[in-house]
């Protein structure tokens, strides 16, 4: 699978680190978009949907950054808005070290080169008119690669996902079966030598034994290109498997963010361990009996005071409907967003949770 | 992190590797028969093969009068006025001037067929890059011209075809122009709402995302697959057109006499209607079944050319 890509198939010129290793390669900075919700034109108390509401985090080079949440609570509405598909309300993104479509800073063509995505829905993120060559080949000529070596590159392309360019090259979306177009949207994304590769649940539509393929698939390319990914998924196993971090977003917040063994083995937020409960065992022992987990999410339009998981929280207390908590360093690069691990916060279990970390540490 | 997750089935379930080098691969690989996939569809669909057969031979009729036409459609005889359906010498009788009606239903068709298919193929036009601009745009531009656009919408088509044609005046021109005005409203509805529905799919995204400007969009993602449906609508259009046109001949606003066109024809052999009905209602019967014929080549066509089946 890993042959090298035929070195007659002229591609766009590589893009260059500009930072360094050390210089993030996205920074993200209280990204915030409120949705307003439909109703009458002249009424001035339009309800807004608080999809994503102040989100900060960092992706550096080379990583994979899980983001995994319950339905609803951000995630897909965090890579449009990285993408710049949805206008941001508010808040900056960083792109190794340059401000993105703002003034001194990267324009947005530039910026989308380097980044690229690949979406859930295999077959709607391909035009049923276009070829599958001609839909691979699409992005460099945008980006003023000629016709005959873009169709080049995207046979190349077309072979390293694992797909005979001869036999699948002349085909349309609709004679695909959901893996193999989603190779294809890998392939498109990859036309671009990006650098960061935005995965909006690219496997979830996918059986499990394709998915397994195209995970692997991921992993050898990230190798092999030294890619960044941002892997959004609400496949727990998934995330394990692929991430070196992961950020949990609960209700268009982060609730926690770590390094992915340290998130999994000692998850500090009661949501994130009610996430990580709710994953079913291989183990009988380890059978889950009830939900750990029951409610819905409360309302977008009108979030809960303080902390938004306080009225699904087993250890709601007064001070997590007083205000709400910010993310703290629980151990290095773990940090968690509740007032259990603040003793300064007011609640009554906080000091002792505390001062049981700092021992264990 | 770096340990293959295993499969259980073999890769060839999903993807059947057979590696092909690379530089051995036809850059222009024949595009499959996409057209002609269609056209057997076409061949397996006895109505829509008949309706397209009856359609061309009215059209070849009206396209090649002057020679197949047994008489001339302006030579009038009063002595042989209103002659029944399989009189020696005329076929289909004569009209109440005593003109050979065989011969009128052919010339009739060529501008019953111009005022059917020439305001229809305008409108396509226009219509369609109004409604690709709404739908593409969105926000505050679509509202602009779609509820302007809704005004036209407010009046029934043939008032408004009667109103735009009696205030520019009669004649074969202003008839055109009144019937093109009818009908874009319409086709931008559709585009629009099909430009809108194509707009929302991931693949406008991820074009979005490759840093195409709206123009290359629009040309390579949204407009190929815009003009599927509304190319069907449209067809559909011409036979209303057509009845339209009659109509407004027959108000006196279209084609003048001594031409013929089927509705003019129509309206003045209205008082023979007592004398030869049969006679009197043939112009009718080819407007019946021209628009039948279009709106049934219409149907199959829109089955024969769906992508997804």
């Amino acid at each position: 699978m890993s042959a090298a890509l035929a070195p007659d198939a002229p591609a766009l010129p590589a893009l260059v680190d500009r930072g360094g290793p050390a210089q993030p390669l996205l920074i993200v900075d209280a990204l915030r978009k409120h949705f307003a919700v439909a109703g009458s034109l002249f009424d001035r108390r339009r309800q807004r949907v608080h999809a994503v509401d102040g989100v900060s985090f960092v992706v550096n080079k080379g990583e994979t950054l899980g983001i995994v949440g319950e339905s609803g609570c951000g995630k897909s509405t965090t890579a449009r808005l990285i993408a710049r598909l949805l206008p941001a309300d508010s808040g900056q993104i960083v792109f190794d070290g340059d401000g993105v479509d703002e003034f001194g800073g990267m324009a947005l063509k530039d910026y989308r080169r380097n980044l690229q995505m690949v979406f859930q829905d295999s077959f709607a993120s391909l035009n049923p008119r276009l070829s599958v060559l001609e839909a691979i080949a699409y992005g460099p000529q945008v980006h003023g690669l000629a016709k005959a070596a873009a169709h080049a590159r995207a046979a190349a392309l077309l072979e390293r996902v694992g797909l005979a360019p001869a036999q699948f090259g002349a085909r349309y979306p609709h004679e695909l079966s959901g893996g193999q177009r989603q190779r294809v949207n890998i392939a498109r994304a990859l036309a671009f030598e990006p650098r960061l590769l935005i995965l909006d649940e690219a496997v979830a539509a996918l059986d499990k034994s394709v998915q397994a393929q195209v995970l692997n698939l991921l992993q050898e390319l990230k190798a092999e290109r030294g890619l960044t990914y941002l892997f959004i998924s609400h496949d727990l196993h998934v995330v394990h498997y692929l991430a070196d971090r992961v950020l949990v977003m609960y209700l268009g917040a982060i609730v926690e963010i770590g390094p992915v063994e340290r998130l999994y083995g000692q998850p500090r937020h009661p949501y994130t361990r009610a996430l990580l409960s709710a994953v079913p065992s291989m183990d009988p022992a380890h059978r889950t009996e009830r939900s750990p987990l029951s409610g819905d999410p409360p309302n977008p339009i009108d979030p809960p005071s303080g902390c938004r998981f306080r009225d699904r929280c087993a250890h709601a207390h007064a001070a997590c409907a007083a205000e709400a908590p910010t993310l703290r360093e629980t151990a290095a690069g773990h940090w968690a967003a509740c007032h259990l691990d603040d003793p300064g916060s007011g609640h009554p279990e906080a000091p002792a949770r505390v001062a049981a970390l700092a021992r264990s540490a | 992190m770096n340990a293959r997750l295993e499969t259980a089935l073999p890769d060839a379930l999903d993807a059947p590797a057979v590696p092909t080098p690379a530089s051995v691969v036809p850059h222009a690989a024949p595009r499959r028969g996409r057209w002609r996939g269609a056209a057997r569809q076409l061949l397996r669909d006895p109505v829509t093969l008949i309706s397209a057969l009856v359609l061309l031979a009215i059209v070849a009729a009206a396209l090649f009068a002057p020679w197949l036409a047994p008489a001339d459609p302006y030579k009038a005889s009063m002595i042989r006025r209103l002659l029944p359906i399989g009189s020696p010498e005329h076929l289909l009788g004569t009209d109440e001037l005593g003109r050979d009606l065989l011969t009128r239903l052919m010339y009739g068709g060529r501008l019953s067929l111009l005022m059917g298919v020439l305001p229809v193929a305008l409108a396509f036009f226009i219509g369609t890059a109004i409604g690709l601009v709404a739908g593409y745009a969105g926000g505050w531009l679509n509202m602009a011209i779609m509820r302007t656009l809704d005004v036209f919408y407010a009046f029934p088509s043939v008032l408004l075809a009667v109103a735009i044609a009696g205030a520019l005046g009669p004649g074969m021109s202003n008839s055109l122009i009144a019937l093109t005005l009818v009908f874009v409203p319409q086709v931008v509805r559709v585009a629009e709402s099909v430009t809108t529905q194509v707009r929302r799919l991931d693949y406008i995204d991820a074009a979005r995302l490759s840093g195409a400007g709206a123009l290359s969009i629009i040309r390579v993602h949204v407009l190929g697959n815009v003009l599927g449906p509304v190319f069907v609508y449209a067809t559909g259009l011409v036979s209303v057109s057509m009845i339209l046109a009659s109509g407004l001949s027959f108000l006196g606003l279209g084609v003048k006499p001594p031409q013929a066109e089927w509705g003019l024809m129509l309206n003045t052999l209205r008082s023979a209607i007592y004398v030869n009905p049969w006679v009197a209602a043939l112009p009718g019967v080819m407007i019946f079944a021209t628009s039948m014929g279009f709106n049934l080549l219409a149907d199959g066509v829109r089955s024969a050319t769906d992508v997804r089946q």
